[in-house]
């Protein structure tokens, strides 16, 4: 194993991880009685949730980095495969 | 144009006509082949791949259905549908959309059929998953149809009193909607736009149409959350308005006191179903290359939240005591966003509200009859003809032709009952949930077989029938959930939980114990490296 496949399984974890994490932090029950108006206008419980899918979005984000599941060579060689193809034809 | 009803109606006219405008310039880039037409070449970017998919994923209910249910559920309908939806939705971009992309692109697939026959050496599959999908795509169509007739009426109400009276089953005038344009007319009009640009802009008419729809419901809606804040608080600054705003809401509202918490935890494996939604399908094959998925999967969640927050905070308000009294607000929830846009915004921003939410419905109405159009061509009739024996001209034809079918189906379908149609959405989307291990299995588990994926379907559609049974037994399709006593307590769990778990074990189960896909189909699926 090579340390580019090494990074992209131990990144594969990370992000299951934090994705589990997302969906543990959306059942929030702490929240559920809770009418906090955050800045006097936002309830907490949609603040909260508008914060889960910020998480999201910069979990995803992490990804893209850390655990692409398509090494950049063969995607090259997969686009020129088609792109030939298309010119073939 | 002071008329009622007449201001909006120009809007309307106008934003369809920037519509077919649209259709009509990119089908001059139509190369001519069925590759263009059904996949725009695999030439989309980023860019436009995130606009075309989010504006496919969000229906009209982004819009009218985020306030309506709010105003109905308070801000727990965020957490159900919203930012269940950034986390799952963006996963299976992620998880299905890129490995699917990499086999499709490498097979040149343009539907899940091809890639479910060729996967597990099945024609069958194809056979059965046909009805299925076209059936689970079509309420869904069905939702955007209706919706869109609603819409104009509703926002265009005054418009004609004597051409277009609405009348209660009482035979009293209906004010809110006497006078509009009737559903089956702008019902008609939408379908008919929506058909021109797709029949001659194919997928590449689609994508563009999408990217600007996508824009203008992401502006309006916060531009219309700006005018009906400061409308109804009338305070001098937009955070003064949000406060009296919230401090006038009802502590159940603010709250999720009233909700279930295992129904709103179940309610995490409805978005599952955009792992097998063809229409999503078939978008992520225009993709240029795999790194173009990357904007989509981060900036989903986002832009998910920038639609919804805004859209449930107007629900909510809706149902405190800044709300004027008079005149008193609809009993539908689903009408809660156009009436307060009526009574308390000008008929301009009417005009383009209405803009707004047609092009929510239309961003998704647009891929969905491409897409049965595609499944038609490929699946059926070049499948079985043979590919050698139809040309590539033919199958564009053959896809239009089709196209036109369905539209005119959809169209005289939305004729038929409306209330049952809105509760199907929940339903198709169940359905497709429950076919989304099918999807991930054929993708990731080299013991998936033929038979194990068809008794998985089986198993899927057979709990979805007797689950819609029972709810239609009780009248209860749009709040149907399972009840289970454990621990002298009684839980509420939504029916996709069990659809689900029949599919999963059922496909299992039988992969175990019948043969597996050839050597050389599992080594062309997962040894390949330019595949696996």
């Amino acid at each position: 194993m090579n340390r580019s496949s090494r990074q992209g399984a131990s990144g594969v974890w990370i992000i299951a991880a934090l994705v589990l994490l997302l969906l543990i932090l959306h059942q929030d029950n702490w929240f559920w009685t809770d009418d906090t108006l955050v800045f006097g206008f936002l309830p907490i419980g949609l603040l909260w949730h508008a914060g889960i899918s910020i998480g999201a979005s910069l979990t995803w984000a992490l990804a893209t980095v850390i655990a692409w599941p398509i090494d950049e060579d063969v995607e090259r060689k997969l686009v020129a495969e088609v792109e030939e193809d298309e010119v073939a034809s | 144009m002071n008329h009622p009803g007449l201001p909006q109606l120009i809007i309307i006219l106008a934003y369809l006509a920037v519509l077919l405008f649209l259709g009509v310039f990119s089908g001059r880039l139509f190369k001519g082949t069925k590759e263009d037409y059904q996949v725009a070449s695999h030439s989309i970017g980023p860019f436009l791949l995130l606009m075309s998919m989010f504006g496919t994923t969000m229906t009209a209910f982004a819009l009218v259905g985020s306030s309506g249910e709010a105003f109905k559920e308070g801000i727990g309908v965020y957490g159900m549908l919203a930012s269940s939806s950034g986390i799952i939705h963006s996963l299976c971009f992620f998880v299905i959309g890129v490995k699917v992309w990499k086999i499709a692109h490498h097979n040149h697939y343009t539907t899940q059929i091809e890639f479910f026959r060729d996967r597990l050496e099945s024609d069958f599959i194809g056979l059965l998953l046909f009805p299925i999908l076209v059936g689970l795509v079509i309420p869904y169509l069905l939702i955007g149809v209706i919706s869109s007739g609603s819409v104009v009426q509703s926002l265009t109400a005054g418009l004609a009193p004597d051409a277009f009276p609405s009348l209660r089953p009482d035979g009293s005038v209906n004010m809110a909607l006497n006078g509009g344009i009737p559903p089956w007319l702008g019902s008609l009009v939408i379908c008919v736009v929506v058909l021109i640009y797709v029949f001659f802009g194919g997928m590449r008419g689609t994508t563009w149409a999408n990217t600007l729809q996508t824009i203008v419901f992401m502006v309006l809606g916060i531009v219309t959350f700006y005018v009906i804040a400061s409308r109804l608080g009338k305070q001098e600054s937009l955070f003064a308005n949000l406060r009296v705003l919230a401090e006038s809401v009802p502590e159940e509202k603010i709250t999720r006191i009233e909700m279930s918490k295992m129904k709103f935890f179940t309610y995490l494996l409805i978005p599952l179903s955009v792992g097998m939604f063809p229409h999503l399908f078939q978008h992520w094959m225009t993709a240029r290359r795999a790194a173009t998925f990357k904007l989509s999967v981060i900036c989903h969640p986002l832009f998910i939240m920038i639609v919804w927050v805004p859209c449930v905070l107007v629900g909510i308000w809706a149902t405190g005591t800044l709300v004027p009294p008079k005149p008193p607000l609809p009993t539908n929830p689903n009408t809660i966003l156009p009436f307060l846009v009526k009574t308390q915004t000008g008929m301009v921003l009417g005009g383009f509200l209405a803009a707004g939410i047609l092009a929510a419905i239309m961003s998704s109405l647009d891929s969905q009859f491409l897409c049965i159009g595609t499944i038609f061509t490929n699946d059926v009739l070049t499948h079985y003809k043979g590919k050698e024996n139809v040309t590539d001209s033919q199958q564009v034809l053959y896809t239009r032709l089709f196209i036109i079918g369905i539209v005119a189906v959809t169209y005289f379908l939305s004729l038929g009952n409306v209330r049952s149609v809105f509760a199907m959405g929940v339903w198709c989307f169940s359905g497709f949930s429950a076919l989304f291990p099918i999807v991930f299995a054929a993708l990731y588990w080299r013991g998936l077989t033929a038979a194990g994926a068809i008794s998985g379907i089986c198993a899927a559609i057979v709990s979805w029938c007797i689950l819609f049974f029972q709810a239609m037994q009780q009248d209860a399709l749009r709040t149907f959930v399972l009840k289970l006593p454990f621990g002298g307590e009684e839980y509420e769990v939504m029916p996709v939980v069990v659809m689900l778990l029949s599919s999963l074990i059922t496909m299992i189960v039988v992969s175990l114990v019948t043969p597996k896909p050839s050597d050389a189909t599992l080594a062309r699926f997962f040894d390949d490296p330019e595949v696996a």
